[in-house]
């Protein structure tokens, strides 16, 4: 029931704009991947050109290993679900839900508006799609709103009418187009949920997009992270919060925002850095995850001089805004939620430990960091 | 008192309704008029002095007059075999290309729409002669589709279609592709039942014009048994009532009858489809 999707140096222009430029991607049979990237970096247009609605400029799509890129739409045993929900608006959610076998299972003279009923010898057939939009529709638990129409419905329960829609004929591939993007905060983490289970439970390949990080981070498999066109990294959440192979990527995921300071101001800061920064050879920033910066007296790593700007208590943690003394570079630390007080215009040292950092080099590529043995001002405890 | 009452009128809105009040007056009062002259006897038509209720009450009597005197039936079953005609034709060309116009990308498709717009300035009066001699040359004049065939191709129509099928939101459209549907039933049984608010739109706009149209008939039409209402009427004020006012205006009423009673469907259906519309 699911099947790998290959894709192979996509390329997209509209004219002189290039909107793709050579993505490749290998989804596994079954797996639940994520395209993500801020709006604008192609996401979107990857996926309509993985479901035929689109045309590429050049490169191959294949799924389950035949290549399908002379196929329409409807040959490709995909489903679609979209972020406007496109459910049709004059038939009921049962309606809705029974197009796409409708479309496959019924003869065209069957499907006329009233005439079609009186087809002869499809009742049996009739009979088997009711039963699957039942089936697909309980899967979501809409049973209950069959009879209603699109416009009666809440947003969370259009998605689920999409997501059923989706679901009834089976198809190897579901293509997810920022389904969640236009329900409310606590809906989305409840739907969160339900479609990682749905794909548990169905085991077909999802390729899901988002400009969520949060959404890709928590129901992928893996994430492959889009920029201006291209894929610059794919792996697993994990993998990309703590190993970054590009600054952007980088800066992308994990919230708040990574801290990127030029090498040399790092050193500014504090010239206990110095030593750190001679090996690191051909890195210009230096970035570190928020939650690597402490700022409690005796916490090790080197020291950082900074003026706070602003405290944000979010109740389990805090988020500090800082700015470093020198050179004035802003910094954000997260801390556990608590015993200190810090208001914005104190000073705070901000502690970090070299081996916290992440390199990046001019053009924003990631830099091996050869192992570095402490010297000088670092030290322990 | 700083809070105004909601349910008052204030100054502005009365002079609105002024406006709108007098401006209903002006155009009610010649069918008014109309009416009136139809229960009444023609001399009350020229008395010096004006009474809004007829001083003599004729009833229906010029009504069955001219229902069993002129063939006033068979002019409407020409409008409507007419009207009917322009309009399932105009829907059927006009609808697949206003679709192809919105939807499609195709090399020439802005040509093809800047040369839509520029048909909308031509008047039917300019290529009135090459369609009589055309006509003429196929042995068509004097029919139904001499009457019908300058109309079957509505740019108007698909100028309109054209708009309305550009806003139908994409992702639905991309939906039924991936569902299975042909582009024809995408069109005709997901974006065509959705537009029908602007079809019907159009309907009002087409028969209005084509019910009306004197023009075009008095040209090409010859046979009594094929004359449209305003032709037919045109034609009897002459040959028959003559003086007989109050048939004519009863003929004139029957006539537009239709119209007035199609209007108001219509507009009913425009409510319907616009607050079932309201998806987005």
């Amino acid at each position: 029931m699911s099947a790998a999707v290959e894709i192979t140096a996509i390329e997209k222009r509209y004219g002189d704009t290039v909107s793709l430029r050579s993505a490749s991607l290998s989804v596994r049979p079954g797996e639940f991947m994520t395209l993500v990237g801020p709006s604008g970096c192609g996401k979107s247009t990857l996926l309509r050109i993985i479901a035929g609605l689109a045309p590429q400029t050049s490169g191959e799509i294949a799924i389950g290993g035949e290549p399908v890129d002379h196929l329409p739409p409807k040959a490709r045993d995909v489903a679609m679900v979209f972020q406007s929900y496109a459910l049709y608006p004059h038939m009921t959610v049962a309606e809705n839900i029974a197009t796409p076998l409708r479309m496959r299972e019924l003869p065209r003279g069957a499907r006329l508006p009233l005439v079609g009923r009186l087809w002869p010898g499809v009742g049996e057939r009739r009979a088997r799609i009711r039963e699957a939009v039942g089936r697909a529709a309980a899967m979501v638990e809409i049973d209950g709103l069959l009879a209603r129409r699109p416009a009666t419905l809440s947003g969370g329960q259009r998605q689920r009418v999409a997501l059923a829609r989706a679901i009834v004929r089976h198809p190897r591939v579901f293509l997810m187009d920022e389904p969640l993007s236009n329900l409310d905060a606590r809906l989305r983490v409840a739907m969160r949920g339900e479609i990682t289970a749905l794909h548990k439970k169905l085991g077909a390949t999802f390729i899901y997009v988002t400009h969520d990080q949060v959404e890709a981070m928590t129901m992928s498999s893996r994430v492959a992270v889009m920029m201006d066109g291209g894929i610059v990294q794919c792996a697993s959440p994990a993998e990309l919060y703590a190993d970054p192979r590009d600054l952007r990527v980088a800066r992308f995921i994990g919230s708040p925002e990574i801290n990127v300071l030029p090498l040399d101001a790092l050193v500014t800061a504090n010239a206990g850095f110095a030593p750190f920064a001679a090996e690191w050879k051909g890195a210009a920033h230096a970035a570190f995850r928020p939650e690597a910066l402490s700022l409690v007296a005796d916490a090790p790593g080197l020291a950082v001089a900074c003026r706070v700007e602003r405290v944000e208590g979010l109740g389990h943690e805090t988020l500090v805004f800082l700015r470093t003394e020198a050179g004035g570079h802003p910094l954000t630390a997260r801390l556990p939620a608590g015993a200190f007080a810090l208001f914005s215009g104190d000073s705070a040292l901000a502690h970090l430990t070299p081996d916290d950092v992440l390199l990046f080099d001019g053009a924003g590529q990631r830099l091996d960091r050869r192992h570095v043995t402490p010297t000088g001002g670092y030290a322990h405890g | 008192m700083s809070v105004r009452s909601p349910y008052r009128f204030r100054p502005g809105q009365l002079l609105a309704h002024l406006v709108l009040l007098f401006l209903a007056f002006l155009f009610l009062f010649p069918f008014y008029v109309l009416l009136v002259t139809s229960v009444r006897t023609p001399q009350e038509l020229f008395t010096p002095d004006f009474h809004w209720l007829p001083v003599e009450f004729t009833g229906l009597r010029y009504y069955i007059q001219s229902v069993t005197h002129s063939p006033v039936l068979t002019f409407m079953k020409n409008g409507v075999v007419v009207c009917a005609g322009i309009l399932i034709v105009q829907l059927l060309t006009a609808i697949p290309c206003a679709y192809a116009l919105a939807k499609y990308e195709f090399r020439g498709r802005d040509l093809l729409f800047a040369t839509v717009l520029f048909c909308l300035t031509v008047p039917i009066q300019a290529p009135a002669l090459p369609l009589y001699l055309g006509l003429n040359a196929m042995g068509a004049l004097d029919s139904y589709f001499a009457m019908m065939a300058p109309f079957f191709l509505s740019v108007f129509a698909i100028f309109l279609f054209r708009q309305t099928f550009k806003s139908y939101p994409d992702e639905i459209i991309q939906a039924a592709r991936l569902d299975g549907m042909s582009e024809g039933a995408i069109l005709w049984t997901i974006v065509v039942p959705a537009s029908l608010p602007a079809i019907a739109a159009f309907a009002v706009f087409s028969v209005t014009a084509h019910w009306n149209d004197l023009y075009w008939p008095l040209i090409v039409v010859r046979s009594n048994e094929l004359m449209t209402p305003p032709l037919g009427l045109a034609y009897f004020t002459d040959v028959e009532s003559g003086e007989n006012y109050g048939a004519l205006m009863a003929t004139a009423a029957i006539l537009t009858a239709p119209l007035m009673l199609g209007f108001l469907l219509a507009q009913r259906h425009f409510i319907r489809g616009i607050t079932t519309m309201g998806l987005k």
